[in-house]
């Protein structure tokens, strides 16, 4: 149902993750994650290590910060983020490279998982891994199961259906064994029989790298899905893989299932098996005007300008936009001397004249906004109902329902800000609900 | 032929006359026996539905002031003193006489132009663009330039300024409703005591960042140095959360806080131009805020 | 370097626009319009230029002088109209100024009149069609022969349609009926654009091809009236017989189904009229619905109604219907 087909523009396909410098000055924000920021436990002067805890998860929702380097800490003040809201953070002068002791640097791969599902969950939680499919979902609530629900399915997103985006095909080239493993650590902790991972159809060579190392794992089956996006939206990917569908209002638990990105998969080994906590980004930098397409490990809290010297020296004149994450769901960028986060997939850079949107036009009521959506809704007629502030008719029509997925859009020959619209209406719905309570 | 006549008429005619008799019980039996003074009320409000009273339009006010039997708590700005003096009068009762308002951008115009630092590109509603960026100078308290408030009014008194991107009030036709500031995602619209002669002082920046982040965004940004408050000889001004705030009921105009600031956050508005005073703003600089 | 750009996702938008839909849109009718050009000479390209030139010049008039808008006559949708319009209209010189009150009517009544583009519940062409068949009834009823016109000639020899044989139920009408090959190729009487169906059918291919139309209008509209001509066929088939109520010897019966698709303006409406995005439902169902109402209502026009076409009274009401349709057919939700 619904769907688009952009450009895919993977690039970025061929190039090779490499290791990205460590910068002079650090900069680790402290709420990277979905919830509340992480309270800082470092003060100014402290010296500080690669892996060491610098803010703890003291709220529920909420996850742990560690320090991506080694160093002295040289303030505990707010920063501004990528688009310009301070956010509190701990400053790092970088000195030397000094890794915690605990952390094993070894490029040994450690197959054998011995932990206890519960004590799985535990060193989530400690090492401070979220998804990275973009949500920042801390992984320690997602896994520990409520009572009364039961997982049947985990699923691992690995349909990279976004333009531009690589880090997930790298990865599944240059690490399927760690992603294997991963999932199987996951697997374990979920205690369900099988983990499927979702590839999409356009990425044969990933497909048959990771079937073939998922035949050395028990338990794991690579699905590969139809190409078309949004195939790796959470609802449309259980629904590609389980043939179940996650009601409105409900989460995927609730049909049984449990969806991870690849990415954390990769970093959910690193943590179990190698003791390292989530310091390190794999992100794409990537646009069609850039000299040199790259794919990178980075350390949390890079700056972008940092990211973008070291890769391609400084952006074209005719940038006319930077955007993490891909072309559908990313976000643009204002402030470059933001540090990057958690779940940051990539710097993509557009050229001035794919960037800007072209002017709206009148609606010709020619209905592509609700072929194209993927959850059966209808675009056009919350364009109008938001602008009418007629609210209460938008939630009877399900505004909430949608993913922002982008498809309607993407696909409006007006032209019509359809995908911000909706967003406005869905946070008046929110705000309307509130009121009502 | 006379008589075919005659049978329409008395056809048609005993037609009406059932449905009259008809129309006359049902009428009666679904009577509403509503207060006409209501509709009193109702007639010298100006009917425009504003919403500024905070009821859902001006019947509704009406029904609340008739319902209530006084007006306390209750007036219509754009109606302003005649009217509640009338409205008043039909309930019997004493109508407090009130200030009037208008409402006051606190943003700096300079703050757009030449210190833009992005494009936004978006739909064109500052509650949306509020939530994805912090405003084109990066200013996360200023104003966002899309509009709302423009859309907002039903009065025609607030217009986008093109060449800086802020908004304009138009002083005649503000009726200080307050659509416009409940409109502002960021509440930089307030609404202040006109003042004698049109002519307040307040000051133009609500940024709570501090002194030297706020400089960095924008060179008219308040730092919450705090010298106008040291300066006010009413104590008419506060600050907290590194921006300063004139209490509008207990300034005097007397313009002291305006010549101390230093980075000219400080506006006065509809005062004569000075004459012999080199460290007052000038008049170039005056002449968007006169329009506020 | 540049300002940065900054926006809500998407960032990324496929090249569709208004504008290439409507283009592409003119783009499938210039079939039909060399179709025309060539059973029915020089006139019939007069006509279509004078119907696109006045519908344009109307409403780039309305636009700045009424609403007082930017001009949008560059997206191309008055020229969709001026050439359906023109399409409409039979190919006779004398036609020229009647197109232009068509145009008048079409674009300040049918579209402007509502708010211009994407605002009109009845499709423009069909409403200055129709304003023209109720004002001009003979004029526009009058079509030329086509075995008789010559490529510049632009007297009008008049000739009869096919279903103006049939309306006028002579009993020579059987024999006069042309050929079922004749009609697909369009060497028929009728309005200029609507005589062959295969050039017709070559722009809708164009159009599906391109995704500017699906093929649940054009499909269920021409099959609907298919199925059921044919039911009333099968019932009686048309002959020549003693009329019992008044003794005379006429025409008598229903048509057959192929008749009834390949002649008048079916073809046409089918395919680029019920089509209109703007006035036809936007889900599958509904447009299923839509095709059906169509094709039903050309079919009970055209036997037992005073007009011998009826497929622009059959479109415009369906396109009234239309908003109701559009609230009941709704998309089917995710997991629902």
């Amino acid at each position: 149902m619904g769907g688009v087909h952009p450009e895919e523009n993977k690039i970025s396909n061929d190039a090779a993750i490499e290791v990205m410098p460590v910068p002079s000055q650090m900069v680790v924000l402290m709420n990277q994650h979905l919830g509340a920021p992480a309270t800082p436990v470092v003060q100014k002067g402290d010296k500080v290590k690669v892996g060491q805890l610098i803010g703890e998860a003291q709220a529920f929702m909420c996850a742990n910060v560690h320090s991506p380097v080694s160093g002295t800490v040289a303030k505990v003040e707010p920063c501004k983020d990528a688009f310009g809201l301070a956010k509190p953070a701990v400053y790092i002068n970088v000195e030397g490279d000094e890794w915690m002791e605990t952390i094993d640097r070894t490029p040994d791969i450690k197959r054998e998982c011995t932990l206890e599902p519960k004590q799985i969950v535990d060193k989530l939680k400690e090492m401070g891994i979220v998804g990275l499919g973009g949500a920042t979902f801390p992984a320690h609530i997602k896994y520990a199961i409520p009572d009364g629900k039961k997982a049947e399915y985990l699923i691992i997103n690995a349909a990279e259906c976004e333009p531009y985006l690589t880090s997930d095909y790298r990865v599944m080239m240059e690490h399927a064994e760690e992603v294997c493993i991963g999932v199987s650590i996951l697997r374990k902790a979920l205690g369900v029989p099988n983990a499927y991972i979702g590839i999409e159809s356009n990425k044969p060579l990933a497909i048959a790298k990771m079937q073939e190392m998922s035949r050395q794992f028990e338990g794991i089956i690579v699905e590969p899905l139809k190409v078309k996006y949004p195939q790796g939206a959470e609802k449309q990917l259980i629904n590609a893989v389980t043939g179940r569908k996650v009601p409105s209002g409900k989460l995927p638990i609730d049909v049984g299932c449990v969806v991870s990105n690849l990415g954390t998969a990769f970093a959910v080994y690193e943590a179990i098996q190698k003791n390292k906590p989530l310091i390190e980004n794999i992100l794409t930098v990537t646009g069609k005007k850039l000299p040199s397409q790259h794919n990178y490990v980075v350390r949390i809290g890079t700056t972008y300008n940092d990211i973008i010297k070291h890769s391609i020296g400084e952006l074209p004149a005719t940038t006319g936009k930077v955007i993490s994450g891909g072309t559908m769901m990313g976000k643009a960028v204002v402030n470059l001397d933001a540090p990057t986060v958690k779940g940051n997939s990539s710097v993509l850079v557009m050229d001035e004249g794919e960037a800007r949107r072209n002017p709206e036009t009148a609606c010709i009521r020619c209905g592509k906004c609700m072929h194209a959506c993927p959850m059966g809704l209808e675009p056009y007629m919350f364009s109008s109902l938001v602008k009418n502030n007629r609210i209460e008719e938008a939630k009877e029509h399900n505004i909430l329902d949608c993913i922002e997925c982008g498809c309607c859009f993407f696909s409006c020959p007006a032209n019509k800000p359809l995908t911000d619209e909706i967003r406005l209406g869905k946070n008046k719905v929110r705000a309307m609900m509130a009121a009502k309570k | 032929m006379t008589q075919q006549i005659l049978i329409a008429v008395l056809v048609l005619g005993a037609i009406g006359a059932f449905f009259a008799v008809v129309l006359y019980f049902v009428a009666q039996k679904f009577k509403v026996v509503e207060d006409p003074l209501i509709d009193e009320v109702a007639e010298v409000l100006p009917g425009a539905n504003c919403g500024g009273c905070g009821k859902a339009g001006c019947r509704a006010f009406a029904e609340a002031c008739v319902a209530q039997g006084n007006l306390e708590g209750l007036r219509c700005a754009p109606g302003g003193d005649v009217v509640m003096q009338k409205v008043a009068s039909l309930l019997g009762c004493a109508a407090e006489a009130g200030e009037p308002q208008v409402a006051v951008v606190r943003c700096h115009p300079a703050n757009c132009g030449e210190n833009r630092r992005s494009n936004y590109d978006g739909l064109k509603s500052c509650a949306f663009a509020n939530t994805v960026y912090t405003g084109e100078n990066g200013c996360p308290f200023g104003c966002l330039g899309c509009g709302d408030c423009v859309a907002a009014c039903q009065f025609d008194a607030i217009h986008m300024d093109a060449e800086t991107g802020t908004p304009v009030v138009d002083e005649e036709k503000c009726t200080a409703c307050g659509a416009c500031a409940k409109a502002c995602p960021r509440r930089v619209i307030e609404l202040r005591n006109k003042g004698n002669k049109g002519r307040r002082v307040f000051v133009r920046c609500i940024n709570k960042e501090k002194g030297a982040v706020a400089m960095k965004t924008c060179k008219n940004a308040c730092i919450g140095c705090g010298k106008c408050a040291k300066v006010c000889p009413f104590e008419a001004i506060t600050v907290a959360d590194n921006v300063a705030y004139i209490d509008y009921t207990k300034c005097k105009a007397c313009r002291k806080c305006v010549t101390e600031c230093p980075v000219h956050a400080i506006t006065d508005v509809n005062f004569p131009a000075p004459a012999k005073k080199p460290e007052a703003p000038k008049p170039a600089e005056e002449a968007p805020a006169a329009n506020n | 370097m540049n300002l940065l750009n900054i926006s809500g996702s998407p960032h990324v938008h496929s090249d569709e626009s208004t504008k290439r839909i409507m283009w592409r849109v003119n783009m499938a009718l210039i079939p039909a319009l060399l179709v025309a050009i060539a059973y029915f000479g020089i006139s019939a390209l007069i006509i279509s230029a004078i119907s696109v030139l006045s519908c344009v010049l109307f409403q780039w008039l309305v636009e700045k002088y009424i609403l007082k808008v930017p001009s949008t006559i560059c997206d191309g949708s008055a020229v969709v109209t001026g050439l359906l319009l023109a399409f409409n209209v039979p190919a006779t010189i004398d036609m020229m100024w009647i197109v232009v009150i068509g145009a008048l009517v079409a674009i300040g009544v049918g579209k402007m009149a509502f708010g211009g583009l994407g605002k009109n519940p009845f499709n423009p062409a069909l409403v200055g069609r129709v304003f023209l068949l109720i004002s001009f009834p003979v004029q526009m009823t009058t079509w030329p022969d086509v075995s008789k016109v010559s490529f510049f000639g632009l007297d009008t020899v008049t000739g009869p349609t096919p279903l103006g044989l049939l309306k006028g139920r002579g009993a020579e009408a059987l024999d006069q009926l042309p050929q079922a090959w004749d009609m697909f190729i369009g060497h028929i009487g009728g309005s200029f654009g609507e005589v062959s169906a295969l050039a017709i059918l070559l722009g809708a291919a164009y159009l599906c091809w391109k995704k500017i139309i699906t093929w649940h209008i054009p499909v269920t509209f021409i099959g609907t009236a298919f199925v059921f001509s044919a039911i009333l066929w099968l019932v009686n088939p048309v002959h020549v017989g003693v009329d019992p109520t008044d003794g005379m010897t006429k025409l008598l019966g229903f048509i057959d189904p192929l008749t009834t698709i390949l002649t008048g303006g079916i073809m046409l409406g089918a395919c680029f009229m019920a089509t209109d995005m703007v006035t036809s439902p936007m889900a599958k169902s509904g447009q299923i619905i839509f095709g059906v109402g169509c094709g039903l209502l050309t079919v009970i026009i055209r036997t037992w109604g005073a007009y011998p076409e009826g497929v622009s009274f059959a479109i415009l009401l369906m396109n009234s219907v239309t908003p109701l349709i559009n609230r009941c057919c709704k998309p089917k939700r995710f997991a629902c």
